[in-house]
Protein backbone atom coordinates (compact mmCIF):
# COMPACT_ATOMS: atom_id res chain seq x y z
CA UNK A 1 0.00 0.00 0.00
CA UNK A 2 2.97 2.82 0.69
CA UNK A 3 4.66 1.57 -2.27
CA UNK A 4 1.96 2.60 -4.11
CA UNK A 5 1.29 5.72 -2.26
CA UNK A 6 4.64 6.56 -3.17
CA UNK A 7 4.59 6.02 -7.03
CA UNK A 8 1.29 8.19 -7.10
CA UNK A 9 3.04 10.88 -4.84
CA UNK A 10 6.06 10.64 -7.48
CA UNK A 11 3.97 10.43 -10.12
CA UNK A 12 2.04 13.74 -9.01
CA UNK A 13 5.34 15.46 -8.24
CA UNK A 14 6.85 14.46 -11.84
CA UNK A 15 3.58 16.05 -13.50
CA UNK A 16 3.39 18.81 -11.55
CA UNK A 17 7.32 19.36 -12.36
CA UNK A 18 8.11 19.85 -8.87
CA UNK A 19 10.86 17.08 -9.41
CA UNK A 20 14.64 18.15 -8.75
CA UNK A 21 17.25 17.27 -12.22
CA UNK A 22 18.14 14.17 -10.73
CA UNK A 23 15.13 12.65 -9.67
CA UNK A 24 13.36 13.37 -13.01
CA UNK A 25 16.33 11.52 -14.91
CA UNK A 26 15.47 8.26 -12.34
CA UNK A 27 11.70 8.47 -12.28
CA UNK A 28 11.77 8.95 -16.38
CA UNK A 29 14.05 5.99 -16.95
CA UNK A 30 11.93 3.90 -14.70
CA UNK A 31 9.63 5.11 -16.76
CA UNK A 32 10.81 3.81 -19.39
CA UNK A 33 11.98 0.32 -18.53
CA UNK A 34 8.51 -0.28 -16.28
CA UNK A 35 5.54 -0.36 -19.01
CA UNK A 36 3.22 -0.24 -15.68
CA UNK A 37 4.30 2.63 -14.42
CA UNK A 38 4.00 4.46 -17.59
CA UNK A 39 0.67 3.36 -17.88
CA UNK A 40 -0.37 4.51 -14.32
CA UNK A 41 1.57 7.88 -15.41
CA UNK A 42 -0.71 8.53 -18.38
CA UNK A 43 -4.13 7.22 -16.26
CA UNK A 44 -3.29 9.15 -13.22
CA UNK A 45 -2.47 12.55 -15.61
CA UNK A 46 -5.63 12.23 -17.39
CA UNK A 47 -7.51 11.73 -14.36
CA UNK A 48 -6.52 14.38 -12.73
CA UNK A 49 -7.07 16.64 -15.45
CA UNK A 50 -10.76 15.62 -15.28
CA UNK A 51 -10.69 16.52 -11.51
CA UNK A 52 -9.13 19.59 -11.96
CA UNK A 53 -11.78 20.27 -14.90
CA UNK A 54 -14.52 19.48 -12.83
CA UNK A 55 -13.59 21.57 -9.72
CA UNK A 56 -13.27 24.54 -12.23
CA UNK A 57 -16.73 24.00 -13.78
CA UNK A 58 -18.24 23.86 -10.30
CA UNK A 59 -16.42 27.33 -9.30
CA UNK A 60 -17.65 28.54 -12.83
CA UNK A 61 -21.75 27.19 -11.85
CA UNK A 62 -21.11 29.04 -8.53
CA UNK A 63 -20.21 31.96 -10.12
CA UNK A 64 -23.06 32.03 -12.56
CA UNK A 65 -25.47 31.48 -9.89
CA UNK A 66 -23.58 34.46 -7.44
CA UNK A 67 -23.81 36.70 -10.82
CA UNK A 68 -27.62 35.81 -11.30
CA UNK A 69 -28.32 36.93 -7.36
CA UNK A 70 -26.42 39.93 -7.71
CA UNK A 71 -27.62 41.13 -10.74
CA UNK A 72 -31.38 40.58 -9.47
CA UNK A 73 -30.93 42.14 -6.06
CA UNK A 74 -29.30 45.33 -7.93
CA UNK A 75 -32.68 44.96 -10.57
CA UNK A 76 -30.53 45.16 -13.38
CA UNK A 77 -32.15 41.71 -14.60
CA UNK A 78 -35.36 42.00 -13.26
CA UNK A 79 -38.11 38.48 -12.78
CA UNK A 80 -41.28 40.15 -13.93
CA UNK A 81 -42.81 38.69 -17.30
CA UNK A 82 -42.76 40.96 -20.15
CA UNK A 83 -46.25 41.63 -21.80
CA UNK A 84 -47.92 38.62 -23.86
CA UNK A 85 -48.74 41.41 -26.40
CA UNK A 86 -45.01 41.40 -28.37
CA UNK A 87 -45.85 38.04 -29.15
CA UNK A 88 -48.96 38.62 -30.96
CA UNK A 89 -47.54 41.97 -32.55
CA UNK A 90 -44.53 40.38 -33.42
CA UNK A 91 -46.60 37.65 -35.07
CA UNK A 92 -48.59 39.85 -37.11
CA UNK A 93 -45.83 41.91 -38.35
CA UNK A 94 -44.04 38.80 -39.44
CA UNK A 95 -47.06 37.18 -40.97
CA UNK A 96 -48.87 39.88 -42.52
CA UNK A 97 -48.48 38.99 -46.16
CA UNK A 98 -49.03 35.31 -45.36
CA UNK A 99 -51.92 35.78 -43.88
CA UNK A 100 -53.40 37.97 -46.50
CA UNK A 101 -52.13 35.25 -49.27
CA UNK A 102 -53.54 32.57 -46.84
CA UNK A 103 -57.28 34.03 -46.50
CA UNK A 104 -57.07 34.51 -50.02
CA UNK A 105 -56.48 31.03 -50.85
CA UNK A 106 -58.58 29.73 -48.33
CA UNK A 107 -61.72 31.27 -49.82
CA UNK A 108 -61.24 29.83 -53.07
CA UNK A 109 -60.13 26.58 -51.00
CA UNK A 110 -63.77 26.68 -49.01
CA UNK A 111 -65.55 27.31 -52.16
CA UNK A 112 -64.31 24.43 -54.22
CA UNK A 113 -64.55 22.38 -51.05
CA UNK A 114 -68.26 22.99 -50.69
CA UNK A 115 -68.62 22.24 -54.34
CA UNK A 116 -67.26 18.93 -53.83
CA UNK A 117 -69.00 17.99 -50.81
CA UNK A 118 -72.33 18.80 -52.69
CA UNK A 119 -70.64 16.32 -55.51
CA UNK A 120 -69.70 13.23 -53.30
CA UNK A 121 -72.15 13.40 -50.31
CA UNK A 122 -70.62 11.09 -47.82
CA UNK A 123 -74.28 9.54 -47.48
CA UNK A 124 -73.11 7.00 -50.08
CA UNK A 125 -69.93 6.02 -48.58
CA UNK A 126 -71.63 5.01 -45.61
CA UNK A 127 -71.91 1.27 -46.96
CA UNK A 128 -68.26 1.03 -46.35
CA UNK A 129 -68.34 2.25 -42.71
CA UNK A 130 -69.98 0.14 -40.04
CA UNK A 131 -72.83 1.49 -37.47
CA UNK A 132 -71.90 -0.04 -34.08
CA UNK A 133 -75.64 -0.03 -32.99
CA UNK A 134 -75.54 -3.35 -31.83
CA UNK A 135 -78.84 -5.44 -33.53
CA UNK A 136 -79.57 -8.35 -31.47
CA UNK A 137 -78.95 -11.52 -32.99
CA UNK A 138 -81.34 -13.63 -30.82
CA UNK A 139 -84.50 -11.31 -30.76
CA UNK A 140 -86.65 -14.14 -28.98
CA UNK A 141 -83.51 -14.61 -26.08
CA UNK A 142 -83.33 -11.41 -25.95
CA UNK A 143 -86.95 -10.72 -25.24
CA UNK A 144 -87.20 -13.13 -22.77
CA UNK A 145 -84.37 -11.50 -20.93
CA UNK A 146 -85.28 -8.46 -21.16
CA UNK A 147 -88.79 -9.38 -20.09
CA UNK A 148 -87.35 -10.78 -17.16
CA UNK A 149 -84.97 -8.21 -16.63
CA UNK A 150 -88.06 -5.55 -16.55
CA UNK A 151 -90.23 -7.71 -14.21
CA UNK A 152 -87.33 -8.30 -11.94
CA UNK A 153 -86.95 -4.68 -11.75
CA UNK A 154 -90.57 -3.59 -11.46
CA UNK A 155 -90.61 -5.61 -9.20
CA UNK A 156 -87.91 -4.90 -6.94
CA UNK A 157 -88.33 -0.67 -7.33
CA UNK A 158 -91.61 -0.46 -9.02
CA UNK A 159 -90.49 1.21 -11.83
CA UNK A 160 -92.65 1.90 -14.85
CA UNK A 161 -91.21 0.30 -18.05
CA UNK A 162 -93.90 -1.41 -19.86
CA UNK A 163 -92.77 -5.09 -20.42
CA UNK A 164 -94.42 -5.57 -23.37
CA UNK A 165 -91.77 -3.47 -25.58
CA UNK A 166 -89.26 -5.33 -26.88
CA UNK A 167 -85.94 -3.69 -27.12
CA UNK A 168 -84.38 -4.95 -30.24
CA UNK A 169 -81.32 -2.92 -30.86
CA UNK A 170 -79.37 -0.76 -28.39
CA UNK A 171 -75.94 1.22 -27.86
CA UNK A 172 -74.64 3.06 -25.51
CA UNK A 173 -74.83 6.72 -24.11
CA UNK A 174 -73.01 8.98 -21.10
CA UNK A 175 -74.43 11.21 -18.95
CA UNK A 176 -73.31 15.04 -20.18
CA UNK A 177 -75.34 16.92 -17.65
CA UNK A 178 -76.24 16.24 -14.10
CA UNK A 179 -80.07 17.03 -14.64
CA UNK A 180 -79.84 13.60 -16.74
CA UNK A 181 -78.98 14.69 -20.01
CA UNK A 182 -77.20 11.83 -21.92
CA UNK A 183 -75.62 12.08 -25.18
CA UNK A 184 -75.29 8.87 -27.85
CA UNK A 185 -75.42 8.55 -31.94
CA UNK A 186 -77.73 9.49 -33.73
CA UNK A 187 -77.86 5.99 -35.76
CA UNK A 188 -78.49 4.41 -31.98
CA UNK A 189 -81.81 5.57 -31.48
CA UNK A 190 -82.96 6.48 -34.85
CA UNK A 191 -86.50 5.50 -35.63
CA UNK A 192 -87.25 4.45 -31.75
CA UNK A 193 -90.48 4.67 -30.69
CA UNK A 194 -89.45 3.72 -26.83
CA UNK A 195 -85.74 4.42 -25.08
CA UNK A 196 -84.58 3.00 -21.92
CA UNK A 197 -81.36 3.04 -20.76
CA UNK A 198 -79.40 0.81 -18.26
CA UNK A 199 -76.98 1.62 -15.81
CA UNK A 200 -73.88 -0.45 -15.29
CA UNK A 201 -75.61 -1.39 -12.04
CA UNK A 202 -78.64 -2.47 -13.67
CA UNK A 203 -80.66 0.21 -12.71
CA UNK A 204 -83.07 1.24 -15.34
CA UNK A 205 -84.85 4.16 -16.63
CA UNK A 206 -87.22 5.53 -19.45
CA UNK A 207 -85.90 8.25 -21.68
CA UNK A 208 -87.06 10.48 -24.05
CA UNK A 209 -85.29 11.83 -27.09
CA UNK A 210 -84.63 15.71 -27.16
CA UNK A 211 -81.91 16.85 -29.76
CA UNK A 212 -81.19 14.85 -33.14
CA UNK A 213 -78.08 15.93 -35.48
CA UNK A 214 -77.67 13.34 -38.07
CA UNK A 215 -75.14 15.63 -40.06
CA UNK A 216 -73.14 14.40 -37.17
CA UNK A 217 -74.74 11.67 -36.11
CA UNK A 218 -75.25 12.51 -31.96
CA UNK A 219 -78.65 12.65 -30.05
CA UNK A 220 -79.12 13.47 -26.70
CA UNK A 221 -81.86 12.04 -24.69
CA UNK A 222 -83.24 13.09 -21.11
CA UNK A 223 -83.93 10.39 -18.62
CA UNK A 224 -88.00 11.07 -17.30
CA UNK A 225 -88.35 8.56 -14.69
CA UNK A 226 -89.86 9.44 -11.27
CA UNK A 227 -87.37 7.26 -9.95
CA UNK A 228 -84.54 9.50 -11.24
CA UNK A 229 -82.38 11.63 -8.75
CA UNK A 230 -80.50 13.87 -10.38
CA UNK A 231 -77.05 13.79 -10.03
CA UNK A 232 -74.78 16.42 -8.09
CA UNK A 233 -72.58 16.52 -10.32
CA UNK A 234 -70.90 14.41 -13.38
CA UNK A 235 -67.06 13.28 -12.72
CA UNK A 236 -65.64 14.08 -15.95
CA UNK A 237 -64.55 17.05 -18.24
CA UNK A 238 -65.27 17.68 -22.10
CA UNK A 239 -62.02 18.32 -23.73
CA UNK A 240 -63.11 20.47 -26.83
CA UNK A 241 -59.68 20.87 -27.83
CA UNK A 242 -58.18 18.60 -30.71
CA UNK A 243 -56.58 15.78 -29.07
CA UNK A 244 -52.83 14.84 -29.93
CA UNK A 245 -51.87 11.56 -31.87
CA UNK A 246 -50.63 8.87 -30.30
CA UNK A 247 -52.72 9.97 -27.66
CA UNK A 248 -53.98 6.89 -25.14
CA UNK A 249 -57.51 6.70 -25.00
CA UNK A 250 -60.06 4.36 -23.90
CA UNK A 251 -63.93 3.92 -23.80
CA UNK A 252 -66.55 2.24 -21.84
CA UNK A 253 -69.10 0.21 -23.52
CA UNK A 254 -72.01 -2.54 -24.00
CA UNK A 255 -71.30 -4.67 -26.74
CA UNK A 256 -72.64 -7.04 -24.78
CA UNK A 257 -75.01 -7.25 -21.28
CA UNK A 258 -72.47 -5.99 -18.84
CA UNK A 259 -70.29 -2.85 -19.67
CA UNK A 260 -66.97 -3.77 -21.53
CA UNK A 261 -63.86 -1.40 -20.79
CA UNK A 262 -61.04 -1.32 -23.88
CA UNK A 263 -57.97 0.99 -24.70
CA UNK A 264 -56.16 1.99 -27.38
CA UNK A 265 -54.62 5.29 -29.19
CA UNK A 266 -55.67 8.44 -31.59
CA UNK A 267 -54.31 7.20 -34.94
CA UNK A 268 -55.28 10.13 -36.41
CA UNK A 269 -57.03 13.63 -36.34
CA UNK A 270 -59.55 13.08 -38.95
CA UNK A 271 -61.95 10.25 -39.91
CA UNK A 272 -62.92 8.31 -42.49
CA UNK A 273 -61.64 9.61 -46.08
CA UNK A 274 -60.54 12.41 -43.93
CA UNK A 275 -63.85 13.26 -42.85
CA UNK A 276 -62.74 16.37 -40.34
CA UNK A 277 -66.39 15.73 -37.97
CA UNK A 278 -64.71 12.85 -36.55
CA UNK A 279 -61.37 11.19 -35.56
CA UNK A 280 -59.83 7.88 -36.28
CA UNK A 281 -58.88 5.64 -33.52
CA UNK A 282 -56.85 2.12 -32.84
CA UNK A 283 -59.21 0.12 -31.03
CA UNK A 284 -61.53 -2.93 -31.16
CA UNK A 285 -65.12 -1.82 -30.71
CA UNK A 286 -68.31 -4.18 -31.20
CA UNK A 287 -71.71 -3.18 -32.76
CA UNK A 288 -73.03 -1.89 -29.04
CA UNK A 289 -69.88 0.37 -28.54
CA UNK A 290 -71.67 2.62 -30.65
CA UNK A 291 -72.08 6.27 -28.32
CA UNK A 292 -69.56 5.38 -26.08
CA UNK A 293 -67.52 8.08 -24.60
CA UNK A 294 -63.47 7.94 -25.83
CA UNK A 295 -61.91 9.69 -22.72
CA UNK A 296 -58.01 10.05 -22.69
CA UNK A 297 -55.43 10.04 -19.90
CA UNK A 298 -56.55 12.65 -17.61
CA UNK A 299 -60.10 11.62 -18.04
CA UNK A 300 -61.56 14.25 -19.73
CA UNK A 301 -64.19 13.46 -22.47
CA UNK A 302 -62.60 13.77 -26.27
CA UNK A 303 -65.28 12.04 -28.27
CA UNK A 304 -68.06 9.60 -28.75
CA UNK A 305 -67.27 6.52 -30.59
CA UNK A 306 -69.54 6.19 -33.67
CA UNK A 307 -68.27 3.97 -36.64
CA UNK A 308 -65.87 1.41 -37.88
CA UNK A 309 -64.34 0.75 -41.01
CA UNK A 310 -65.94 -2.27 -42.13
CA UNK A 311 -62.96 -3.54 -44.07
CA UNK A 312 -60.43 -3.28 -41.47
CA UNK A 313 -59.92 -4.58 -37.89
CA UNK A 314 -59.40 -1.70 -35.29
CA UNK A 315 -59.87 1.12 -37.02
CA UNK A 316 -62.78 3.24 -34.89
CA UNK A 317 -63.99 6.46 -35.63
CA UNK A 318 -65.30 9.03 -33.20
CA UNK A 319 -66.78 12.12 -32.83
CA UNK A 320 -64.59 15.06 -31.71
CA UNK A 321 -66.16 16.19 -28.43
CA UNK A 322 -66.52 19.79 -29.49
CA UNK A 323 -69.68 18.68 -31.11
CA UNK A 324 -71.23 17.70 -28.22
CA UNK A 325 -70.85 20.77 -26.78
CA UNK A 326 -72.23 22.38 -29.85
CA UNK A 327 -75.19 19.83 -29.79
CA UNK A 328 -75.24 21.42 -26.20
CA UNK A 329 -75.46 24.50 -27.31
CA UNK A 330 -77.74 23.73 -29.81
CA UNK A 331 -80.15 22.01 -27.12
CA UNK A 332 -80.22 25.42 -24.95
CA UNK A 333 -81.02 27.46 -27.99
CA UNK A 334 -84.46 25.63 -28.14
CA UNK A 335 -85.16 27.16 -24.70
CA UNK A 336 -86.83 24.38 -23.41
CA UNK A 337 -83.92 23.09 -21.27
CA UNK A 338 -81.33 24.27 -19.20
CA UNK A 339 -77.77 23.13 -19.74
CA UNK A 340 -76.13 25.89 -17.77
CA UNK A 341 -76.68 23.90 -14.78
CA UNK A 342 -73.36 21.89 -15.70
CA UNK A 343 -71.73 24.62 -17.90
CA UNK A 344 -71.55 22.71 -20.67
CA UNK A 345 -69.23 20.51 -20.13
CA UNK A 346 -66.64 23.31 -18.35
CA UNK A 347 -67.33 21.59 -14.85
CA UNK A 348 -64.43 20.63 -12.84
CA UNK A 349 -62.46 17.10 -13.75
CA UNK A 350 -62.58 14.78 -10.31
CA UNK A 351 -61.14 12.45 -12.42
CA UNK A 352 -57.06 13.76 -13.52
CA UNK A 353 -54.81 12.11 -11.14
CA UNK A 354 -56.52 8.86 -10.36
CA UNK A 355 -55.12 5.46 -12.08
CA UNK A 356 -57.15 3.87 -14.76
CA UNK A 357 -58.99 1.18 -12.59
CA UNK A 358 -60.25 4.28 -10.06
CA UNK A 359 -61.29 6.47 -13.26
CA UNK A 360 -63.03 3.80 -14.44
CA UNK A 361 -65.29 2.85 -11.60
CA UNK A 362 -66.02 6.77 -11.66
CA UNK A 363 -67.10 6.87 -14.97
CA UNK A 364 -68.74 3.63 -15.15
CA UNK A 365 -72.02 5.02 -13.13
CA UNK A 366 -72.54 7.69 -15.83
CA UNK A 367 -72.64 5.26 -19.01
CA UNK A 368 -75.84 3.44 -19.94
CA UNK A 369 -76.81 0.90 -22.02
CA UNK A 370 -79.08 2.49 -24.77
CA UNK A 371 -82.38 0.37 -25.47
CA UNK A 372 -84.43 0.65 -28.02
CA UNK A 373 -87.28 -0.27 -29.77
CA UNK B 1 -19.49 46.06 -23.48
CA UNK B 2 -17.34 49.02 -23.33
CA UNK B 3 -13.51 48.08 -22.20
CA UNK B 4 -13.37 44.42 -23.29
CA UNK B 5 -13.39 43.11 -26.98
CA UNK B 6 -15.51 39.84 -27.81
CA UNK B 7 -11.73 37.47 -27.79
CA UNK B 8 -11.20 39.44 -24.15
CA UNK B 9 -14.53 38.40 -23.38
CA UNK B 10 -14.16 34.73 -24.30
CA UNK B 11 -10.93 34.39 -22.76
CA UNK B 12 -11.76 35.82 -19.64
CA UNK B 13 -15.14 33.52 -19.65
CA UNK B 14 -12.24 30.50 -19.90
CA UNK B 15 -10.92 31.65 -17.01
CA UNK B 16 -14.45 32.21 -15.20
CA UNK B 17 -13.08 36.15 -14.43
CA UNK B 18 -15.78 37.49 -12.55
CA UNK B 19 -16.27 40.83 -14.38
CA UNK B 20 -16.45 39.26 -17.81
CA UNK B 21 -19.16 36.93 -16.67
CA UNK B 22 -21.12 40.12 -15.08
CA UNK B 23 -20.84 42.07 -18.40
CA UNK B 24 -22.11 39.30 -20.59
CA UNK B 25 -24.85 38.79 -18.28
CA UNK B 26 -26.00 42.38 -18.19
CA UNK B 27 -25.79 42.13 -21.91
CA UNK B 28 -27.35 39.44 -23.09
CA UNK B 29 -29.62 37.39 -20.50
CA UNK B 30 -32.66 40.10 -20.99
CA UNK B 31 -32.84 38.59 -24.88
CA UNK B 32 -32.98 34.91 -23.89
CA UNK B 33 -35.41 36.17 -21.06
CA UNK B 34 -37.54 37.12 -23.63
CA UNK B 35 -37.13 34.36 -25.86
CA UNK B 36 -37.95 32.00 -22.78
CA UNK B 37 -40.76 33.77 -21.45
CA UNK B 38 -42.63 34.17 -24.64
CA UNK B 39 -42.34 30.31 -25.29
CA UNK B 40 -44.46 29.24 -22.42
CA UNK B 41 -41.28 29.15 -19.88
CA UNK B 42 -41.00 30.86 -16.32
CA UNK B 43 -38.26 33.46 -14.69
CA UNK B 44 -36.56 29.95 -13.79
CA UNK B 45 -36.70 28.33 -17.01
CA UNK B 46 -34.74 31.57 -18.39
CA UNK B 47 -32.19 31.64 -15.61
CA UNK B 48 -31.43 27.55 -16.38
CA UNK B 49 -31.08 27.59 -19.99
CA UNK B 50 -29.12 30.94 -20.23
CA UNK B 51 -26.61 29.45 -17.40
CA UNK B 52 -26.68 26.27 -19.68
CA UNK B 53 -25.41 28.29 -22.73
CA UNK B 54 -23.14 30.24 -21.01
CA UNK B 55 -21.86 26.51 -20.53
CA UNK B 56 -21.88 25.64 -23.90
CA UNK B 57 -19.90 28.70 -24.46
CA UNK B 58 -17.61 28.21 -21.52
CA UNK B 59 -16.74 24.71 -22.65
CA UNK B 60 -16.32 25.54 -26.12
CA UNK B 61 -13.76 28.52 -25.25
CA UNK B 62 -11.80 26.35 -23.16
CA UNK B 63 -10.88 24.49 -26.47
CA UNK B 64 -7.63 25.38 -28.09
CA UNK B 65 -8.49 26.73 -31.59
CA UNK B 66 -11.76 28.24 -31.36
CA UNK B 67 -13.20 30.52 -33.34
CA UNK B 68 -16.93 32.60 -32.68
CA UNK B 69 -18.17 33.46 -35.82
CA UNK B 70 -20.60 35.47 -34.61
CA UNK B 71 -21.24 37.91 -32.06
CA UNK B 72 -21.56 36.31 -28.15
CA UNK B 73 -25.58 37.69 -27.51
CA UNK B 74 -26.09 35.74 -30.89
CA UNK B 75 -24.59 32.98 -30.30
CA UNK B 76 -25.80 32.42 -26.49
CA UNK B 77 -29.27 33.16 -28.06
CA UNK B 78 -29.14 30.49 -30.79
CA UNK B 79 -27.83 27.95 -27.70
CA UNK B 80 -30.60 29.03 -25.51
CA UNK B 81 -32.86 28.59 -28.57
CA UNK B 82 -31.71 25.09 -29.28
CA UNK B 83 -31.88 24.38 -25.86
CA UNK B 84 -35.42 25.26 -24.87
CA UNK B 85 -36.84 23.48 -27.98
CA UNK B 86 -35.40 20.25 -26.83
CA UNK B 87 -36.02 20.97 -23.32
CA UNK B 88 -40.01 21.54 -24.47
CA UNK B 89 -40.13 18.34 -26.93
CA UNK B 90 -38.74 15.85 -24.18
CA UNK B 91 -41.79 17.64 -21.81
CA UNK B 92 -43.68 15.79 -24.33
CA UNK B 93 -44.90 18.93 -25.46
CA UNK B 94 -45.31 18.96 -29.19
CA UNK B 95 -43.87 21.93 -30.57
CA UNK B 96 -41.53 22.67 -33.59
CA UNK B 97 -41.12 26.35 -33.85
CA UNK B 98 -40.44 28.56 -31.18
CA UNK B 99 -41.58 32.47 -31.71
CA UNK B 100 -38.68 34.16 -32.13
CA UNK B 101 -35.41 35.00 -34.58
CA UNK B 102 -34.05 32.36 -36.49
CA UNK B 103 -30.74 30.69 -35.28
CA UNK B 104 -27.77 32.42 -36.86
CA UNK B 105 -24.73 30.32 -35.43
CA UNK B 106 -23.84 26.84 -36.40
CA UNK B 107 -23.76 25.15 -33.08
CA UNK B 108 -24.80 22.08 -33.18
CA UNK B 109 -21.20 20.54 -32.84
CA UNK B 110 -21.23 23.12 -29.60
CA UNK B 111 -23.85 21.60 -28.51
CA UNK B 112 -22.89 17.84 -28.83
CA UNK B 113 -19.01 18.71 -27.65
CA UNK B 114 -20.97 20.03 -24.23
CA UNK B 115 -22.93 17.24 -23.91
CA UNK B 116 -19.93 14.74 -24.12
CA UNK B 117 -18.48 17.46 -21.71
CA UNK B 118 -21.05 16.90 -19.06
CA UNK B 119 -21.22 13.83 -19.13
CA UNK B 120 -17.52 13.27 -18.01
CA UNK B 121 -18.16 15.85 -15.59
CA UNK B 122 -21.47 14.00 -13.97
CA UNK B 123 -19.43 10.97 -13.83
CA UNK B 124 -17.06 12.80 -11.40
CA UNK B 125 -19.41 14.55 -9.86
CA UNK B 126 -20.94 11.31 -9.09
CA UNK B 127 -18.00 9.51 -7.98
CA UNK B 128 -17.05 12.23 -5.90
CA UNK B 129 -20.58 12.09 -4.10
CA UNK B 130 -20.19 8.29 -3.48
CA UNK B 131 -17.24 9.22 -1.75
CA UNK B 132 -18.34 10.34 1.30
CA UNK B 133 -16.76 12.58 4.48
CA UNK B 134 -13.95 13.21 4.61
CA UNK B 135 -12.38 12.18 1.44
CA UNK B 136 -14.58 14.51 -0.18
CA UNK B 137 -13.63 17.92 1.18
CA UNK B 138 -9.92 16.28 1.22
CA UNK B 139 -9.47 15.65 -2.05
CA UNK B 140 -12.09 19.17 -3.22
CA UNK B 141 -9.57 20.98 -0.71
CA UNK B 142 -5.94 19.78 -2.32
CA UNK B 143 -7.27 19.13 -6.26
CA UNK B 144 -9.49 22.04 -6.61
CA UNK B 145 -8.82 24.60 -4.49
CA UNK B 146 -5.54 24.37 -4.94
CA UNK B 147 -4.93 24.22 -1.00
CA UNK B 148 -1.25 22.94 0.31
CA UNK B 149 -0.74 20.43 2.89
CA UNK B 150 -0.21 21.38 5.51
CA UNK B 151 -3.03 24.32 5.78
CA UNK B 152 -4.89 21.36 4.86
CA UNK B 153 -4.01 19.66 7.46
CA UNK B 154 -4.34 22.28 10.20
CA UNK B 155 -8.36 22.75 8.35
CA UNK B 156 -9.24 19.12 8.58
CA UNK B 157 -7.66 18.39 12.40
CA UNK B 158 -4.37 16.08 11.38
CA UNK B 159 -1.44 16.02 13.17
CA UNK B 160 0.40 16.83 10.30
CA UNK B 161 1.09 17.50 6.63
CA UNK B 162 2.34 13.88 6.23
CA UNK B 163 -0.49 12.09 7.42
CA UNK B 164 -2.92 14.25 5.35
CA UNK B 165 -0.95 13.41 2.52
CA UNK B 166 -1.63 9.48 3.05
CA UNK B 167 -5.40 9.92 4.01
CA UNK B 168 -5.70 11.90 0.69
CA UNK B 169 -3.32 9.44 -1.56
CA UNK B 170 -6.48 6.72 -0.10
CA UNK B 171 -8.77 8.63 -0.91
CA UNK B 172 -7.88 9.54 -4.04
CA UNK B 173 -7.65 5.72 -4.98
CA UNK B 174 -10.53 5.10 -3.75
CA UNK B 175 -12.35 8.04 -5.90
CA UNK B 176 -10.38 6.54 -8.98
CA UNK B 177 -11.87 3.11 -8.60
CA UNK B 178 -15.25 4.47 -8.30
CA UNK B 179 -14.68 6.86 -11.29
CA UNK B 180 -13.79 4.39 -13.22
CA UNK B 181 -16.16 1.66 -12.77
CA UNK B 182 -18.94 3.66 -13.53
CA UNK B 183 -16.93 5.00 -16.32
CA UNK B 184 -16.52 1.41 -18.18
CA UNK B 185 -20.49 0.90 -16.90
CA UNK B 186 -21.21 3.00 -19.49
Amino acid sequence: MSNDLNLLDAIERYLDGKMGEEEKLRFESMRQQNSEVDQLLVEHSLFLKQLEETGKREHFQSLLHETHNNLANKGVIENTKPSGKAIVVNLFRKYKKVSLVAACSAGLTALAISGMFNAFNPATESKKLQALSREFENIKNEQKHTKAVVKNLQQDINRGIDPNIVFKSGGTGFVIDPAGYVVTNYHVVKGARYIALQSAAGKAYNAVLVYTNPDVDLAIIKIEDDSFKPYKQIPFSINKTAADLAESIYTLGYPRETIVYDQGYLSAKTGYNGDSLTCQLAISAKPGNSGGPVLNNRGEIIGVISTREAAAQGVVFAIKAKHIVAAMDALEKEGKYDLTANNKGNNANYLSGLNRPQQVKKVEDFVFMVKID
Amino acid sequence: MTDYNEKELLKGLANSDKTVIELIYKNSFKLIQTLILNNNGTNDDAKDIFQEALLVLYEKAKTEHFELSCQIKTYLYSVSKRLWLKKLQTGSRYVSQLYGNEEVADISEDIDYYHQKNEEFELMHKAIHQLGEPCKSLLHAFYMQKMNMQDIAEAFGYTNAENAKTQKYKCLVRLKKLFFSSYTGK
